[in-house]
């Protein structure tokens, strides 16, 4: 037997290695929106990605499931490279739940089948199976009695959670969230993180874009601060929000604690 | 009136053939328009070149020249033989091949136009959530750019009603040529006539915008 065979399956120190990003980059034209990110999310990490606008946080989340096609390096999902189009990328991004800030809930489908519509159409399961697990995700985050009224219908804090559970239903390996919270009034920012910490505390995997301390201190294993394009820097939140090691980072907290 | 009770019969089987020649270049051209339509949205770029190059040439090459291309035998393999041996209308078949293949490119780019009132997010959303382009486009973005697509698709085929009669000049019997020919036939009042072949077209218009009218308030309340 050679040693080869005795090493964890993957080469990015065993099984726990989730989301691997090795030397990605990316321009928008001359734009390096993404440069040379190289980065590892384990299974179960929670990883806020925090920092000023036009850095690349966007950019950087939606490449994890190809809606940003990446112009060099590559992108492991479970070992596997990203599938460059077509049905082997779908298959991909079904495993992949991503939470937008603008919600974008089907508007012509009510809420139950908003949640129902991924596992029947992409999974393939069956109508009653389906809406019987939408029903319990709705349930757990606290909408299920708005199971059939259409999106317009809910208020934004009831949207994005319906958006989680749309997300939650396809049985997701990990779950992107795009400044999920931004887009809402601070009365159902609250509603919103606190099924965010849930998940979090229940094992799931996350990538969450966003600059609310509160959920970083009380969910994340780590603080990407992304600038320019670049990671700038990483380190726990507390170690982050109490100690940041770059001037970057020291004048984009001075800014936001400010107010 | 004695003028047009005699003239009914004529006009009747113009209508008739006008209908037919109608309902089926609307029906093709719906499907052709759609694949082309799915073409200019898809991720895929020759498809999308393609169906660009669809809509350039045939959007602007007038419909009589496209008559005389297809109907006058243009095509280097004369396909008229063929159409006889099933059975077919030649002039007929051929008048929809011509109204088919022209207003194909309006549709597609009424629906295309349709298609870029949704909110791309909608389109992001269903696939991230993991479903293929056709999936996306059939089940998430083409019922919501249904609405949009109504009063242009509703024009689309007005225009198509009308363009039925360009089929005259080319042979088949439809309401217009029986309109010249009556009119060798008959010393009786033009006016009469002309009105009837109005009328006639008045009614085909007045039934496609009523049925755009009423699936316009049934999408509205349905949501
Ligand atoms: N589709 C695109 N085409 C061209 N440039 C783009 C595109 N999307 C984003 N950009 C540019 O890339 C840079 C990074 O954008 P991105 O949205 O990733 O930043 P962000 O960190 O998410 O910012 P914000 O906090 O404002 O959301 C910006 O300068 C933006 O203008
Ligand atoms: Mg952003």
């Amino acid at each position: 037997m050679t040693e080869a065979a005795l090493v964890p399956k993957s080469a990015e120190g065993g099984d726990s290695a989730l989301v691997v990003l090795d030397g990605v980059n990316k321009w928008f034209g001359d734009l390096h929106v993404l440069q040379n990110i190289n980065l590892t999310i384990s299974r179960g990490e929670v990883a806020v990605v925090i920092g000023p606008s036009g850095g690349g946080k966007s950019t950087f989340c939606r490449t994890i499931n190809r809606l940003e096609p990446i112009d060099q390096g590559e992108i492991r999902l479970d070992g596997k490279p990203l599938p460059a189009e077509g049905k082997g990328l779908a298959r991909l991004r079904a495993d992949v739940g991503m939470v937008f800030q603008a919600f974008n809930l089907f508007a012509h489908k009510t809420v139950l089948q908003n949640v129902t519509l991924g596992p029947i159409k992409v999974r393939g399961k069956r109508e009653q199976d389906a809406s019987e697990r939408a029903q319990q995700l709705l349930d757990r985050v606290g909408v299920a009695d708005q199971a059939h009224k259409y999106p317009a219908q809910l208020s934004g804090g009831q949207q994005q959670r319906v958006a989680i559970a749309r997300a939650l239903a396809m049985e997701p390996k990990v779950m992107l969230f795009d400044e999920p919270t931004s887009a809402l009034d601070p009365e159902m920012i609250k509603e919103v993180l606190d099924v965010m910490v849930d998940l979090a505390k229940g094992g799931m995997t996350m990538v969450v874009v966003t600059h609310e301390m509160g959920f970083a201190r009380t969910a994340a294993n780590r603080v990407l601060f992304m600038a320019d394009g670049q990671i700038v820097e990483e380190a726990t939140p507390n170690e982050f929000f109490t100690n940041p090691k770059s001037d970057r980072a020291k004048d984009f907290l001075g800014k936001i604690l400010k107010h | 009136m004695s003028t047009l009770a005699e003239m009914w019969p004529f006009l009747r089987a113009g209508f008739t053939n006008t209908l037919v020649l109608l309902a089926l270049s609307l029906v093709l051209s719906t499907i052709l328009g759609t694949v082309l339509a799915s073409m200019r949205v898809s991720p895929v770029l020759p498809l999308r070149a393609f169906g660009t190059s669809y809509v350039n040439i045939f959007r602007n090459t007038p419909l009589v020249v496209m008559f005389i291309l297809i109907v006058e035998g243009f095509p280097p393999v004369d396909i008229r033989p063929n159409i006889e041996a099933i059975g077919l209308n030649t002039f007929e078949t051929l008048a929809v091949f011509a109204l088919t293949i022209y207003t194909a490119a309006f549709v597609c780019e009424a629906l295309r136009s349709g298609v870029n009132t949704v909110d791309p997010g909608q389109a992001e959303a269903a696939r991230a959530v993991g479903m293929t382009f056709t999936q996306t486009l059939s089940v998430i973005v083409l019922p919501q750019a249904f609405r949009a697509v109504i009063p242009p698709l509703a024009s689309v085929y007005i225009a198509l009603t009308k363009n039925t009669s360009v089929a005259a000049a080319f042979g088949v019997v439809e309401a217009t040529a029986q309109l010249s020919r009556m009119n060798e036939q008959t010393v009786a009042g033009t006016g009469v006539l002309f009105f009837g072949i109005a009328a006639g077209y008045v009614v085909i218009v007045w039934v496609i915008s009523g049925i755009a009218a009423f699936l316009e308030r049934q999408v509205a309340t349905a949501r």
